[in-house]
C-alpha cells in the first residue's frame, strides 16, 4: 500500500470549479478539487522493461493545475483513465533493476506513454522519433493515458511509488541535485518548443509568459538557437529578473507588449474600431505563447509579423481571434511534451539534462510540500508567479 | 507704471507664497531668509498695434522696407512660430495673425500671387487645422488652407527639403525647400523668452533632423549656459552659424514681436500679483479656485487649464535683418524679464506650472515636466545659474504617469525603454537616438498624425543635461515616486522633507532662492 494523491471523476466538482473557480480561486484547491489523499495499492511492474520508481521530488505542472481546476478541455477526457495519480515531472529512484539501469539509479522520466511502453507495434510518430505524437496512447497493455500521471495503471509522481518503462527513463548524473533534476521534464518541453520554433539566426522572438514554461522556453531559445532579440512578457518582478538571467534581451509587462514589440521591431501599431484592440503590421519573427490563455494567444497572434511563426507552448484556451492567422499568413505550430528525436538529432531529454546541469536554476524549485499538504501546495502553485516562485514540487519522500 | 522685478527676503511677516504645481497651485511657507525672485510686472503695451506693425514693416532695421522687397511674380513664403509659443496661448487675435495680415496686404498691393504660409514646427507635432486657424486667423486660414498654401512644415518630406551647405564647423544646413527657393522669406516670430528668435527661428524652425542634430545634442546642450543668453549658448552659436549659410541663399525679412507679462487675467489674476498685495477679491478668487480645482475631476481640471488664454500686450515689434532685429528684441525681453540676483544659493526652488512649449492642448508628461523645470526654469538665468555648482534643486509638480499617445508616442517608449537603461544624456544619445529618430512608425505619426517626432524626447532630455551636470541633488515635492525615480530623481512629501533630503549636500541651513514664476523671469545672477 502507498500514500498518493488521486484524481477521480466528479462531474459535480468539475462543473463547480468551472462555474465559480474564477471568482473564488480558493474553491479550486478546496472543496471543488477532484483530488484526494488516499492509501492505495502500489502499481505493479510485471512486464519486461517496466520497473518501480520511488519519486523523490515531483513538480506541479500547469497541466496538473488545469486538471484540478477544471480548466483542461474535455477534449482530453478520452486520453486519460480515471482514477489516476498525477505527477509527470519526476525525479525518482529505481526500486528494481530496469534493463541496463540498476536498482537505486536516480532517473527522470519522459512521461509520454508511447508504443514502446504499451507493447504495441510502433506507430508512425514513434517510428520517426516523434514519440510525443504517438497515436497508440489509448491501447496496449496499460490503460489509456497520454502520459504517466494521467494513466490509471502507472501511478504518478504524486504517489510514493510509480512504474515506468525503460524507454521513458534517463539516468541522472550523480552531481546533479534533485532540485535541478526535477526540472528536466519541463526543460525537455522547452527544448522541444525552442527547436519547433525554427528560429533563424538573428530573428526576433517574443515569449509571452514567464512562468516555468516561458522561462524555460527563453532559456532553451537562447541556448539552442541563434535568436536575435528575445522579448519576454512577464508580470511579476521575480519573473522579470529570471527572464533576463535566462537570456531575454528585454522584458515587458503584459500591458506593454504592443508598445515594446513595436519599438523593438519598428512595426506599425494599429487600433481596431470599437473594441480598442490593437495589432501590429510588422512585429516579431517568431512568437511563443507560454500561457495558453485567450489574451496571451491573441497577443502573440497580433504582434507576429506577416509570414511569421506562432508557437503554442501553453495548453491553449478557446476563443482567440484567428483573423491574424489568415490575414498575416501566420504559421501556427503546436508543441506538446518532447520527442525522442529532436531536430538537433538528440532526445530532448538529453539536451535538457545538459541544460539542467549548467543553467542558472538554483532556487527555481521555490517550495516543496509533503503530499499531505497538497491543498497548500496547489494554492501556492496557483499563485506561483505572484509569490515569486517558479516551480512548486511535492517532496514525496517527506510524505 | 509697472514695477521692476525684485528679490524678497522671507521674514516672519511674509505670508505663505504661491507655488505652481502642475494643474494647480499651493501656498507654501518658506524658511526665513529664503530669497524670492519676483518677475517684473507687465510692461505697458503698445497702444496701437496695427500702427506699430506698419511702422516696423515700412521702417525696418538694416533692410529695405517690405514693400520694396515685394514684386509681381515672386515667390513669397511666410513662416511663423508654431503653437509652442506663447505660453499660455494668446487670446484672439494672435499677434502673428495681425502681422501676417499686414504682410499679406502689402503683398497683395505689390501683386504677389505665389504666397505660401508655413508653420515652422521643425520636429514638433503638426498643428491641427483649428490650431492653425487660431494663429493666423479666420480670414487667412480660409484663403490659404483649403488650397494647401497654409501648412505645417514636414521635416521628413525628403522631396521638399533643400541642403544649403555646411557651416565652417561642418554642420549641415537643410531646410524647407519652399523657403530655400523663395525670393523672400518673411519670418513672423513671437519672442516670449530670450532664447527665442534670431537665427533660431528659420535655422531651427524650418530645419530637418539632419540639421538639428548638430546643436540639439547632449554635448551642445550641456555647454549652453544658458539657452536664455544666446551669446553664451552653444546651441545658439550653432544656429547663428547656420543662419549665416541660410542668409547667403535666401533673403530673410525677420519680424520679431515681444510680449509683456500679462499672462493671467480674470479670476486667475491673483496668480501674477504679489501675495501681500492680494485684495479681498484676490484672496477669495484664490481660495475659490484652489477648492474648485481640488474638487474637480482631473479631466475637468485639465480642461480648465487647457482653456486658459492670456491677454498679453505687445511691447515691441521689429523687422528687417535678423541679427540687428534680434538685438532690439532681446533688449525688450530683458526689460520685461530680467531681475538682478546677487550671488548663487545652495538651493533653488521652482514650481512647474501646467503648460510648457510641448504640451499645449495636451498632457504634461513626466519628461516634459522635467524639461520645464530643469530645462526652462533652471536655464532662466544670465551669467550664472541661480543655484551653485553641486547645489540642490527642489521642484513642485505631481509628475503623474500620464502620456498623450496622440502627441507623445515616442515619449512613452523613451520613458519605459530608454530611461530604464540610463538617464545619462550622452549615453542615451549614443545608444538610442538614431533608433528613435529613424523609427518608421514615429516618422509616420509625425507626418500624418499629430505626434512629436520620435527623437523629440531625447531633445527634452538634452535640455536638462546642464542641470543634471550642475546640480548635486534634484528633489520633487509631492511627485509620483515611481515616475520621478525612473528619471533618476527623488520625491519628497513636503518642502521640509525635501530640504532634509538634500541636507547632506547643502547642509542644514542652506541659502535658498525661490523663482516665483510664471510670469516669466530671467535671473541676472551676479
Amino acid at each position: 500500500m502507498m500514500l498518493a494523491l488521486e484524481m477521480y471523476r466528479s462531474p459535480a466538482k468539475y462543473l463547480a470549479a468551472k462555474a465559480v473557480g474564477g471568482r473564488i480561486p480558493g474553491i479550486l484547491t478546496g472543496p471543488a478539487a477532484p483530488l484526494r489523499l488516499v492509501t492505495i495499492d502500489e502499481p505493479k511492474a510485471e512486464r519486461a522493461g517496466w520497473a518501480r520508481i520511488r519519486p523523490i521530488l515531483s513538480g506541479i505542472c500547469g497541466s496538473d493545475l488545469g486538471m484540478v481546476t477544471g480548466a483542461t478541455k474535455l477534449y482530453f477526457s478520452a486520453v486519460v483513465s480515471m482514477p489516476f495519480v498525477p505527477g509527470h515531472e519526476v525525479v525518482g529512484e529505481l526500486l528494481d533493476d530496469c534493463e541496463d539501469l540498476p536498482k537505486g539509479t536516480r532517473v527522470v522520466m519522459d512521461s509520454v506513454l508511447t508504443c514502446a511502453a504499451r507493447g504495441v507495434e510502433p506507430c508512425e510518430g514513434c517510428v520517426s522519433g516523434n514519440t510525443n505524437r504517438c497515436d497508440r496512447i489509448t491501447v496496449g497493455h496499460v490503460a489509456p493515458g497520454l502520459q504517466t500521471g494521467f494513466c490509471r495503471d502507472t501511478g504518478g509522481g504524486w504517489g510514493n511509488v510509480m512504474v515506468a518503462h525503460r524507454s521513458q527513463l534517463y539516468a541522472v548524473p550523480d552531481e546533479m541535485s534533485d532540485e535541478r533534476a526535477v526540472l528536466v521534464e519541463p526543460l525537455a518541453g522547452a527544448v522541444h518548443a525552442a527547436l519547433r520554433a525554427k528560429v533563424q539566426p538573428g530573428q526576433s522572438v517574443l515569449v509571452s509568459g514567464a512562468g516555468a514554461v516561458g522561462l524555460f522556453a527563453t532559456l532553451a531559445l537562447r541556448e539552442l538557437t541563434q535568436a536575435g532579440r528575445i522579448t519576454v512578457v512577464a508580470k511579476h518582478a521575480r519573473q522579470r529578473e529570471l527572464a533576463r538571467a535566462f537570456g531575454a534581451s528585454d522584458v515587458v509587462a503584459p500591458d506593454e507588449v504592443f508598445r515594446g514589440v513595436r519599438r523593438s521591431t519598428g512595426a506599425f501599431r494599429l487600433k481596431q474600431d470599437f473594441s480598442g484592440g490593437e495589432f501590429l503590421l510588422g512585429g516579431v519573427d517568431v512568437a511563443v505563447d507560454a500561457v495558453g490563455s485567450k489574451a496571451s494567444i491573441d497577443t502573440v497572434l497580433r504582434v507576429t509579423k506577416a509570414g511569421g511563426r506562432v508557437v503554442l507552448s501553453g495548453m491553449p484556451d478557446s476563443g482567440a481571434d484567428l483573423s491574424p492567422v489568415w490575414f498575416r499568413e501566420l504559421e501556427v505550430t503546436g508543441t506538446y511534451a518532447s520527442a525522442r528525436e529532436e531536430p538537433n538529432g538528440r532526445p530532448a531529454f538529453e539536451t535538457a539534462l545538459d541544460l539542467a546541469g549548467r543553467a542558472p536554476l538554483d532556487g527555481i524549485v521555490g517550495a516543496r510540500y509533503p503530499l499531505y499538504r497538497w491543498r497548500e501546495a496547489l494554492d501556492h502553485a496557483h499563485s506561483a508567479g505572484r509569490l515569486g516562485t517558479v516551480k512548486v514540487a511535492f517532496d514525496v519522500r517527506a510524505s | 507704471m509697472s514695477r521692476p522685478g525684485f528679490v524678497l527676503e522671507v521674514d516672519d511677516r511674509t505670508p505663505p507664497l504661491l507655488v505652481h504645481n502642475g494643474e494647480g497651485f499651493l501656498l507654501e511657507r518658506f524658511p526665513q531668509g529664503t530669497r524670492v525672485v519676483y518677475p517684473p510686472e507687465a510692461l505697458p503695451a503698445v497702444r496701437d498695434v496695427d500702427e506699430a506693425i506698419q511702422n516696423a514693416l515700412l521702417n525696418p532695421i538694416e533692410s529695405e522696407p517690405l514693400p520694396e522687397l515685394l514684386r509681381p511674380g515672386m515667390r513669397l513664403t511666410i513662416a511663423f512660430d508654431d503653437i509652442s509659443l506663447p505660453l499660455p496661448p494668446m487670446k484672439k487675435p494672435d499677434i502673428r495673425q495681425r502681422v501676417i495680415e499686414a504682410v499679406l496686404e502689402l503683398a497683395a498691393q505689390a501683386g504677389v500671387d505665389d504666397v505660401e504660409l508655413i508653420s515652422a514646427n521643425a520636429l514638433h507635432r503638426r498643428l491641427t487645422p483649428n490650431e492653425l486657424r487660431e494663429i493666423v486667423g479666420e480670414r487667412v486660414f480660409r484663403s490659404f488652407f483649403p488650397d494647401g498654401k497654409l501648412y505645417n512644415f514636414d521635416a521628413e518630406d525628403r522631396d521638399n527639403l533643400t541642403h544649403l551647405g555646411q557651416t565652417r564647423h561642418g554642420e549641415d544646413v537643410e531646410i524647407s525647400k519652399r523657403a530655400a527657393e523663395s525670393d523672400l522669406l518673411v519670418y513672423v516670430n513671437v519672442n516670449l523668452v530670450a532664447m527665442d528668435g534670431g537665427h533660431k527661428s528659420t535655422s531651427i524652425g524650418l530645419a530637418s533632423y539632419k540639421s538639428l542634430k548638430h546643436h540639439h545634442n547632449s554635448h551642445t546642450m550641456i555647454h549652453s549656459r544658458s539657452f536664455m543668453d544666446h551669446k553664451a549658448s552653444k546651441m545658439h552659436h550653432s544656429a547663428w552659424r547656420m543662419g549665416e549659410i541660410l542668409t547667403q541663399h535666401v533673403k530673410v525679412f525677420q519680424i520679431e514681436t515681444t510680449l509683456n507679462n500679462d499672462i493671467f487675467g480674470g479670476p486667475l489674476e491673483f496668480l501674477q500679483k504679489r501675495e501681500w498685495e492680494w485684495s479681498i477679491k484676490d484672496q477669495a478668487s484664490m481660495l475659490g479656485t484652489k477648492r474648485a480645482l481640488a474638487a474637480a475631476p482631473s479631466k475637468l481640471r485639465h480642461k480648465i487649464f487647457t482653456d486658459v488664454r492670456s491677454n498679453y500686450g505687445l511691447t515691441g515689434i521689429n523687422a528687417g535683418a535678423i541679427e540687428p532685429v534680434h538685438e532690439k528684441t532681446i533688449e525688450a525681453v530683458h526689460r520685461q524679464h530680467l531681475v538682478e540676483v546677487q550671488g548663487q544659493s545652495d538651493v533653488a526652488i521652482m514650481g512647474v506650472p501646467f503648460v510648457g512649449p510641448y504640451n499645449v492642448n495636451s498632457v504634461m508628461n513626466p519628461i516634459l515636466a522635467a524639461c520645464m523645470g530643469l530645462g526652462y526654469y533652471f536655464n532662466s538665468y544670465r551669467g550664472n545659474p541661480v543655484v551653485r555648482k553641486d547645489g540642490a534643486v527642489i521642484l513642485y509638480h505631481p509628475v503623474d504617469y500620464e502620456f498623450s499617445q496622440l502627441h507623445h508616442p515616442s515619449y512613452v517608449d523613451f520613458f519605459e525603454e530608454v530611461l530604464a537603461e540610463s538617464t545619462d544624456p550622452a549615453t542615451i544619445e549614443a545608444k538610442f537616438e538614431k533608433q528613435y529618430a529613424e523609427d518608421p512608425w514615429y516618422i509616420h505619426l509625425y507626418r500624418t498624425s499629430y505626434a512629436y517626432h520620435g527623437v523629440h524626447p531625447f531633445y527634452m532630455w538634452y535640455w536638462i543635461s546642464h542641470a543634471l551636470d550642475h546640480c548635486g541633488d534634484i528633489v520633487w515635492v509631492g511627485a509620483n515616486r515611481k515616475t520621478v525615480e525612473r528619471m533618476g530623481f527623488r520625491s519628497a512629501s513636503t518642502l521640509q522633507d525635501a530640504l532634509e533630503m538634500v541636507s547632506h549636500s547643502v547642509g542644514r541651513s542652506p541659502s535658498i532662492t525661490y523663482l516665483h514664476n510664471p510670469p516669466h523671469l530671467l535671473a541676472d545672477v551676479r
